[in-house]
């Protein structure tokens, strides 16, 4: 009964494109992270990093360049683990579940919290096999149907599948940098993840791309538990319900965007809003 | 104002002299190193033209040979031999074997010079005065065995003359190609002076003519016929090095590669292996053959001269270079790909086998060939493994003896006969750079291929 309400909230929501910024603190808490630490080699990269992230709603990462924001993403699916030298401390749970708890399977991990990265790396591979990689590797498809479904699927909940539909043979590589986004984006919801995490996804499109991937996000939260970094501002305003301003390594504010661009609480967030620092 | 716009143009004025002055000579340092560098190159390409003129035109001649076109009749009188036996009514199975076998043990035992003798004779004009081994020396001493497998195998010979090819001799051969000085006296030629003379009118009337010399290409190296010398044995033991090389070397060298740089943690003894495989990369390649003979024959005894040792040694000499070109192309592979797979829950060796591997596969293939390529133009290493020995049989498995097509060179440029064998090192050579320039060639063709595909 409940779930049934929750989605006739959530197709209301789709109907009035902005979400009533209170909304999102009423959503259930998918990720904690408390006192958050990284060390690379000796040197200290965050500072005790501590916030909750909402169930499906954008939250976004914002703050200067090498303030900690990208790496504090990269510690909520681990990929930090791949960086030699690298120390994560502290807690994250996804769920009430401690994502370092060193009997979980960082695949499995991964498989439920997708990354899209800065720069559109689709694999050297046909679109098709791009999107059909990960279902392959974890098993999700029992067959070639399925497992074209889900292709099929993931494509249009990127917004691709009208632009590929007849070259879904052709490598991903040969595609616009927008659609190799948004390919990567299809590949990584094909694994049906919970959680997406994107690290500045538009840096590298023009501005008409990013606007379709901004689009594509805000449809995205419905179903999706969303961190972006961006160090675009308008973007965090844009498609956020939620905002972290991250500084030398500490997160110095969170709140709801609204709040966080119009009435913040923090004088360096101001300035940095303000475009004093940065 | 206008003062002081004047001196801002003036100084911009300054300013433009000052770098129009040192593009000058920039422009003449770019153009030095330009002209170097094609000064280099034109060099280069020289010395490479020079060689392979060289090579070519002393090795041409060596594709052709001189034969004798002899009419041999199989005369009892001459071979003194019987009919081969017929099975008698009533005789058994080994009675009638054990006859067959007498009757070609007898012809083994005859003496089959006597046929080829008389063909000489006969091919030459009536009358001509020679004698018996001067005659002989015209034809290459294997004729007699050429001539007996044909009677062997058709004993229905017997009593009919036919026409036959045969080898002439290395000296004869010398004699005819005028690598020999005409004006020399007796005392400093290989063949006397009536075989000479009988030489030349045979030339003359075509019972001595040049045709493909096959013998390079069907027949095993010989030192009692060098005319009939060929480079088959060596061929084949390259070969079979080549087929150890490639199934060791490979996989191993990969492996390794892969290893060393996706999963071995970054520690000391990670460090120390890497200096190490660096090293014996520059390690002269006859300290490889010591270890060789060493390792494989002393220790492991493994047989002498044997392709099994010397594809063994040529393995470990690869396997360096290898592994370096491997790590290489993994380490070019950018890390967005790898983050990619990582990303989405790719473990380590899915990672490594879905998507760095494809990618790097085209460069580790061809890096991998040249390094065999190499390995199998090595000499140093096979003369300490035995491998220089005089053998004059095909290896039929990698334990049997032979030798290899650089070692073969390496015999034939020390042969005594020089005149003859000059050329047909230069023949030799030119195979063996046939055979590179074939690996070379698949190795150009498969990267061009993967990457069109990639």
């Amino acid at each position: 009964m409940d779930m049934l309400a929750g989605k006739v909230k959530m197709t209301q929501q789709s109907v009035n494109t902005a979400m009533n910024p209170t909304d999102a603190l009423e959503r259930p808490i998918r990720l904690t992270a408390r006192d958050v630490t990284v060390h690379y080699g000796t040197k200290q990269a965050l500072h005790g990093i501590s916030i909750d992230i909402p169930d499906r709603a954008v939250t976004s990462f914002i703050g200067p360049s090498g303030c900690g924001k990208s790496t504090f993403l990269r510690c909520i699916n681990r990929m930090n683990d791949t960086i030699e030298g690298a120390k994560v401390g502290g807690t994250i749970k996804l769920d009430g579940e401690d994502i370092y708890d060193p009997a979980l399977d960082v695949v499995e991990l991964r498989a439920r919290i997708g990354m899209v990265f800065q720069k559109p790396n689709p694999f050297p591979k046909s679109i098709y096999e791009n999107v059909a990689y990960g279902p392959k590797i974890h098993g999700l498809a029992r067959s070639k149907t399925d497992m074209d479904e889900i292709v099929v699927s993931s494509l249009r909940k990127a917004g691709l599948f009208e632009e590929v539909k007849d070259r879904l043979n052709e490598p991903g590589t040969g595609l616009s940098g927008g659609q190799q986004q948004r390919l990567c984006i299809a590949r990584a919801i094909a694994v049906g993840p919970e959680v997406i995490l994107m690290d500045e996804p538009c840096s590298a499109l023009d501005p008409i791309a990013t606007a379709i991937i901004e689009e594509l996000i805000d449809e995205l939260r419905e179903n999706y538990t969303i961190v972006i970094v961006t160090h675009s501002m308008q973007q965090a305003a844009r498609v956020s319900q939620r905002t972290a301003f991250f500084h030398l390594g500490n997160l110095i504010e969170e709140g709801v965007t609204e709040d966080i661009f119009t009435n913040p609480v923090n004088k360096q967030t101001q300035d940095y809003i303000m475009g004093r620092i940065g | 104002m206008t003062d002081m716009l004047s001196t801002g143009h003036q100084a911009s004025v300054e300013r433009t002299k000052l770098i129009r002055a040192g593009l000058q000579r920039r422009h003449l340092s770019e153009s030095i190193f330009k002209g170097l560098g094609l000064a280099a190159i034109i060099l280069a390409l020289g010395f490479v033209a020079l060689l392979f003129i060289d090579i070519v035109r002393k090795g041409a001649p060596a594709f052709t040979q001189a034969n004798l076109h002899l009419s041999v009749s199989f005369d009892p009188a001459i071979i003194g031999v019987e009919a081969p036996p017929v099975r008698a009514a009533g005789q058994s199975d080994a009675d009638f074997q054990a006859a067959n076998l007498k009757w070609q043990r007898d012809l083994a035992m005859l003496n089959w010079n006597k046929v080829v003798e008389a063909s000489l004779r006969a091919a030459a004009p009536a009358g001509f005065e020679i004698d018996s081994k001067e005659l002989m020396a015209i034809a290459e001493t294997d004729a007699r065995h050429e001539i007996r497998e044909m009677f062997v195998a058709d004993p229905s010979l017997l009593g009919k003359t036919v026409k036959v090819d045969v080898l002439a001799s290395a000296n004869a051969a010398n004699w005819i190609r005028g690598n020999i000085d005409r004006s020399l006296g007796d005392a400093q030629q290989q063949l006397s002076a009536p075989a000479r003379s009988l030489i030349d009118e045979m030339v003359a009337s075509g019972a001595i003519s040049n045709g493909f010399a096959w013998s390079i290409f069907t027949n095993v190296d010989s030192r009692s016929a060098p005319a009939s010398a060929g480079l088959l044995g060596a061929f084949v033991g390259t070969l079979w090095m080549m087929l150890i090389v490639i199934v060791l070397a490979v996989p191993i060298g990969v492996a390794s590669a892969i290893y060393l740089e996706e999963f071995a943690p970054k520690s000391r003894i990670t460090d120390f292996i890497e200096v190490n495989i660096n090293n014996l990369a520059a390690v002269p390649s006859i300290v490889f053959g010591l270890l060789g003979a060493a390792a494989f024959i002393n220790y492991m005894h493994l047989p002498i001269s044997a392709p099994i040792v010397g594809g063994l040694v040529l393995t470990l000499m690869t396997l360096p270079t290898i592994i370096i070109a491997t790590r290489g192309a993994l380490l070019g592979v950018s890390p967005a790909l790898r983050q990619a797979a990582l990303g989405m829950g790719a473990s380590k060796t899915q990672m490594v086998f879905h998507h760095v591997l494809p990618v790097t596969f085209p460069s580790i293939l061809t890096a991998t060939i040249l390094g065999v390529a190499h390995a199998l133009g090595e000499t140093a290493p096979l003369l300490l493994i035995g491998m220089k020995a005089f053998v004059a049989a095909v290896p039929v498995t990698p334990f049997d003896q032979a030798t290899a097509l650089p070692v073969q060179i390496y015999l034939w440029q020390g042969n005594e006969n020089r005149n003859f064998f000059e050329p047909r090192t230069a023949a030799a050579i030119m195979v063996l750079l046939l055979v590179m320039i074939c690996l070379n060639g698949v190795a150009i063709y498969l990267r061009s291929r993967l990457e069109k595909r990639a």
